[in-house]
């Protein structure tokens, strides 16, 4: 089989494209760090350029792995994650009041952001085997399971972002796998009803996202204090830009995590409209790359990967960056390729690895 | 698996265009916030950025019309809480009250206060003033940890020790409500500090400085982290007053603890050279912050430490009224030749007056108008307000000055009252009866003055009817700007008098501290000393018979007295509550006629020394000894032995000429005499008690 595929067949572009934006992101964690007291000796752009080289790396090498090995041992990898939340809520280490982590010697292992791969691979392996037009309940009610569970659990360390995240690959899978209309509306009917019970089982510093989303100017001090600072780094920034390491909110850690979630801010700022536009098209190009690998692949099963990816990618970036312009309450999930973080930048490159594989074999069958 | 299981290209596009539409919303959000709205943000990002602390000015120093020093500033600190902080204030309170020495709860209520009210935000609160370095030690060590704490430097008042001159100085607090809200403050704003009372209030707007601003790029946690630009203080300009330290420090330990004033006035300029109010306070408490029991101290204390009663007490003047009563008799030509018997009272409208000798269980005899001043004889008094009518006495009452406010460059002047049938009427309703102005005729009754009215009135008489407008700033160094405003306010009135009855009252005033006089005690040797006595009941004799032990009911003593007796230079006028008698008053009096007598003389003696070693032609008859009083038989005057063995300095000799009063007619009189300088003058002062 191996000798079926070639890097000759391996998407450059969007390897272009997805280091062309972490080039940007390293740019923006360097300047948003340099000048921070807190962060003054952790060089942490030097780090981001390491984990991106081992990115590179993990990406090269998975491309290698046949994804159908992949989706034929999803139902495993599923228990493993499913198993490994179990074990950050009874072993996991707390920190600011939530478990999220697991603590190895040398390193904490957060495996929240790895299950959302592994949805997406579950959700593709789920959806091979339903080959009918339309879906039937009990399927809907099967696809809703597998990621309700590890939903519930990660809502339960809490991490309400993270658990978010996992909705879109299975939104996308839904839809592509044909969910009927009424079914569609009965679910929308449902979310519409148990919203506000689920928001009054939320814990108070989720409710007060929200409420502060709504109402900023209540909340001076926590949230909407972040959401403010980042939405006068961006109008600050006007169409130009600062500069680099001239944004007075950036330099003055006046937005909050420039270097992680809120990236988007202290870049709008130094790079302006027009810096904003060029990253907003560059991860529109990614996007359409990726639908477009998603077109050309072999099988049902790889197209359902890459638009899961689609979907996990996508969100990322509307919640994000919806937050950091107003739009969107805030849910601290980073902006792929762009945050500083191994788990983040890891996660894409692996995401980006399955996706070449498929392309590799989009004519093998 | 084949191709037809593959996923629907329509379903694909359909997503590729909701991609479409979440980058466009996104680029949208952009366009909002960099495009539509960044001047908005771009402000608010500078005000984030750039925070503006205060550099308080300093005020003015208040010095002497010597430029000695009376009040100073000293450097403090000040702990001010930034309000635009995004910090939950209420939960450092706890760590911010015990680095200060405050309980947790105030620090709560004052965050509370201050956000209730309508402050802005940048509005930082003082959370303490005058901190010890201990505390500024704990400030600036949790910058990290508290960044909302910050210091400033603060000029702090520093006033003279122990209430010296506390009075005319005043004192300065923070800007109240009251003031906010009235028309002529308006510029002031909240948290201002400014003078509250005495001069420290009337000339305010010179004292007081302009604040500058320090403008320094901070983090978000409040750390600086570079200067951006700063708008110096302007600080505020000294104020020269008139007072001459010399002559207070005399009238301030003159009036001791006794309770009362001391005005001490040049009568020919209004200059104020001392003033003295007792009971007094110490100002320094409000250089701060006064607390409330102290302040509640001061206001309930019933001596009225704030009153300044130089120029606020308003009190019968007794017999010192005699004064204005003799003028307004010469004036009116009833006086001149007025002989009244004294048998120790006299009956007028059916009821007996009694002069005060008769208490003594004496006779005044016969009178005329200059034994009635220096013997103070009522019975003449009575007599003569009988014949002249409330009408008469209140028009050259009014002349003087007395029933209106002098114009003094302090606030809260009282006005006095010179009565008359009209005031009666307006006031009461009721008609002007004659024994009403029996009363009047010795000081009594409804007539009431302060200190100030009618040490100016007796300075007006002095100098031939000069009414001056008594000030405490020498207008002449005021800034421009308030200098023109100062002297374009009348000055000087004239009040017509006939040179004839300034020489009869004036003559009549030098010998009451003599030993015919009603305070032979008061005299001063050498020295030209005239004055008039007064002691004014505070109620009636026969109440006061009643209660004898009662000391509040004691009988106020006055004294105004000058030198030389005629055109003097200096004026000065003493309340002494509770004193009794005016020779009492009169000796406080002598005390600071004779500062100011040691003071001009030891400077003419210096004048006649340097002009003697330079070389330099002693020109004839510049300086006369014009406070000693003329020699009856226009002789010179030799020096003893013990004079000049008493002060090797004293071997001065002196030309002068003079008028002698003495001979029927004027004649100038001259004569070449030895000066007996003063025995151990006081050292002249170098600053008010207290400054550095």
């Amino acid at each position: 089989m191996a000798k079926n595929i070639s890097f000759k067949d391996f998407d450059w572009v969007l390897l272009a494209l997805c280091l062309l934006i972490c080039a940007l992101g390293t740019m923006e964690i360097y300047s948003a760090t340099i000048n921070a007291p807190k962060f003054a000796e952790s060089h942490l752009h030097i780090k981001q350029l390491y984990w991106i080289v081992a990115g590179l790396t993990l990406m090269f090498f998975v491309s290698l792995i046949n994804y159908e090995v992949l989706l034929d041992n999803a139902p495993w990898f599923y228990l493993a994650s499913i198993f490994s939340l179990m074990a950050v809520l009874l072993f996991g280490r707390k920190v600011l009041g939530a478990r999220r982590w697991i603590a190895f010697p040398g390193f904490h292992f957060q495996p929240s952001e790895w299950v959302k791969l592994i949805l997406v691979l579950a959700i593709a392996r789920f959806f091979m085997d339903v080959r009918n037009r339309e879906l039937s309940l009990g399927e809907l009610i099967k696809a809703g399971l597998i990621v309700l569970v590890p939903f519930a659990l990660v809502m339960k360390q809490p991490d309400m972002g993270t658990a978010l995240t996992y909705l879109p690959p299975l939104l996308m899978g839904l839809f592509l796998g044909g969910m009927k209309m009424r079914h569609a509306l009965v679910i929308v009917l449902l979310v519409g009803l148990v919203t506000p019970i689920a928001y009054k089982h939320m814990k108070p510093y989720q409710q007060q996202r929200l409420t502060s989303f709504l109402h900023p100017e209540e909340d001076s001090q926590g949230s909407g204090y972040q959401v403010e600072q980042a939405k006068i780094a961006v109008g600050a920034g006007g169409i130009w830009g600062r500069g680099l390491t001239k944004g007075t909110q950036t330099q003055g850690s006046f937005i909050p995590e420039p270097h992680n979630d809120f990236i988007m801010a202290a870049f709008a700022e130094e790079h302006g409209f027009v810096g904003a536009v060029v990253l907003l098209l560059l991860y529109f190009l990614v996007l359409m790359r990726l639908i477009h690998n998603a077109q050309t692949a072999p099988d049902r099963a790889g197209a359902f990967v890459v638009m899961g990816i689609v979907a996990v990618l996508a969100f990322h970036i509307l919640i994000n960056v919806g937050m950091v312009v107003g739009f969107m309450p805030v849910t601290g999930i980073p902006l792929p390729l762009m945050s500083y973080g191994g788990s983040s930048v890891l996660f894409m490159f692996l995401a980006l690895g399955i996706v070449n594989n498929i392309r590799m074999r989009r004519f093998v069958n | 698996m084949d191709r037809d299981d593959k996923v629907p290209q329509y379903k694909l596009t359909v997503v590729q265009y909701a991609l479409l539409v979440v980058v466009l919303v996104l680029g949208y959000g952009m366009w909002r916030l960099q495009v539509l709205h960044s001047d908005t943000f771009e402000s608010l990002a500078e005000h984030n950025r750039v925070r503006e602390v205060p550099i308080l000015a300093p005020r003015g120093k208040i010095l002497d019309r010597e430029g000695r020093i009376i009040v100073d500033n000293y450097p403090s600190f000040s702990v001010l809480l930034l309000r635009d902080q995004k910090r939950d204030l209420n939960a450092d309170a706890a760590l911010i009250a015990e680095g200060l020495s405050l309980s947790p709860d105030e620090v709560r209520t004052r965050i509370r206060k201050a956000a209730a009210s309508n402050a802005a935000d940048s509005q930082p609160i003082v959370l303490k003033d005058d901190i010890t370095p201990n505390e500024l030690a704990f400030v600036e060590a949790h910058k990290v940890e508290l960044p909302e704490l910050e210091t400033i430097m603060v000029h702090r008042r520093l006033y003279p020790k122990g209430g010296f001159m506390a009075h005319l100085i005043g004192y300065v607090g923070e800007v109240s409500e009251d003031m906010l809200n009235q028309p002529q403050y308006e510029l002031y704003e909240p948290g201002m500090i400014v003078g509250k009372s005495g001069v420290e209030k009337y000339y305010n707007d010179l004292l007081m400085g302009k604040d500058g601003q320090r403008r320094v790029e901070v983090d978000s946690r409040g750390r600086e982290v570079r200067r951006l630009s700063d708008t110096p203080a302007v600080p505020g300009r000294p104020l020269k007053l008139t007072v001459d330290l010399d002559i207070q420090i005399a009238a301030e330990q003159a009036l001791g603890d006794k309770e009362g004033a001391i005005v001490a006035m040049d009568p020919h300029s209004g200059e104020i050279l001392a003033m003295v109010s007792r009971p007094t306070f110490d100002p320094n408490a409000f250089a701060v912050k006064i607390s409330r029991t102290d302040w509640n101290k001061l206001v309930t204390d019933p001596g009225k430490p704030l009153l300044n009663k130089a120029i606020q007490a308003q009190l019968a003047p007794g017999s010192t009224f005699k004064i204005i009563m003799s003028m307004a008799g010469l004036q009116e030509g009833i006086a001149q030749n007025m002989k009244v018997n004294c048998p120790g009272g006299a009956t007028f409208y059916g009821r007996y007056y009694r002069c005060w000798v008769s208490f003594l269980h004496q006779t005044h005899g016969v009178v005329d108008i200059s034994k009635a001043i220096y013997q103070s004889c009522d019975t003449f008094f009575y007599t003569l307000a009988e014949r002249l009518g409330i009408a008469k006495i209140a028009y050259y009452g009014s002349q003087l000055g007395l029933g209106r406010k002098t114009g003094i460059d302090l606030d809260d002047e009282a006005t006095g009252v010179m009565p008359s049938e009209e005031w009666k009427i307006r006031n009461f309703k009721q008609k002007w009866t004659g024994g009403e102005t029996i009363n009047v005729g010795i000081g009594q009754g409804a007539v009431n003055v302060t200190p100030i009215q009618l040490t100016r009135a007796i300075a007006a008489v002095s100098t031939d009817g000069n009414l001056v407008r008594p000030h405490v700033a020498m207008f002449e160094e005021l800034p421009s700007d308030l200098r023109k405003a100062a002297l374009d306010q009348t000055h000087t009135t004239r009040v017509d008098l006939d040179p004839k009855n300034w020489e009869i009252i004036t003559d009549a005033m030098a010998l009451v501290p003599t030993a015919v006089g009603t305070s032979g005690s008061a005299h001063i040797d050498n020295v030209d000393f005239a004055g008039k006595t007064g002691s004014a009941q505070v109620v009636s004799i026969a109440t006061r018979e009643k209660f004898k032990n009662r000391a509040d009911l004691a009988q106020n003593g006055w004294f105004v007295g000058f030198t030389p007796r005629r055109n003097p230079d200096v004026v000065v006028g003493v309340l002494f509550q509770g004193g009794e008698h005016g020779k009492l008053a009169a000796r406080l009096a002598a005390q600071v006629i004779k500062a100011y007598v040691d003071k001009q003389r030891r400077h003419e003696i210096e004048m006649r020394r340097a002009e003697a070693n330079g070389g330099a032609v002693p020109t004839l008859a510049t300086i006369q000894d014009k406070y000693s009083p003329p020699p009856k038989q226009g002789t010179p005057k030799a020096a003893t032995a013990s004079d000049v063995a008493g002060n090797r300095a004293g071997d001065v000799d002196f030309m002068g000429v003079w008028h002698d009063s003495s001979a029927d007619e004027h004649q100038l009189a001259g004569g070449k005499f030895k000066a007996r300088a003063s025995i151990a003058p006081a050292q002249p002062a170098k600053a008010a008690p207290g400054m550095p």
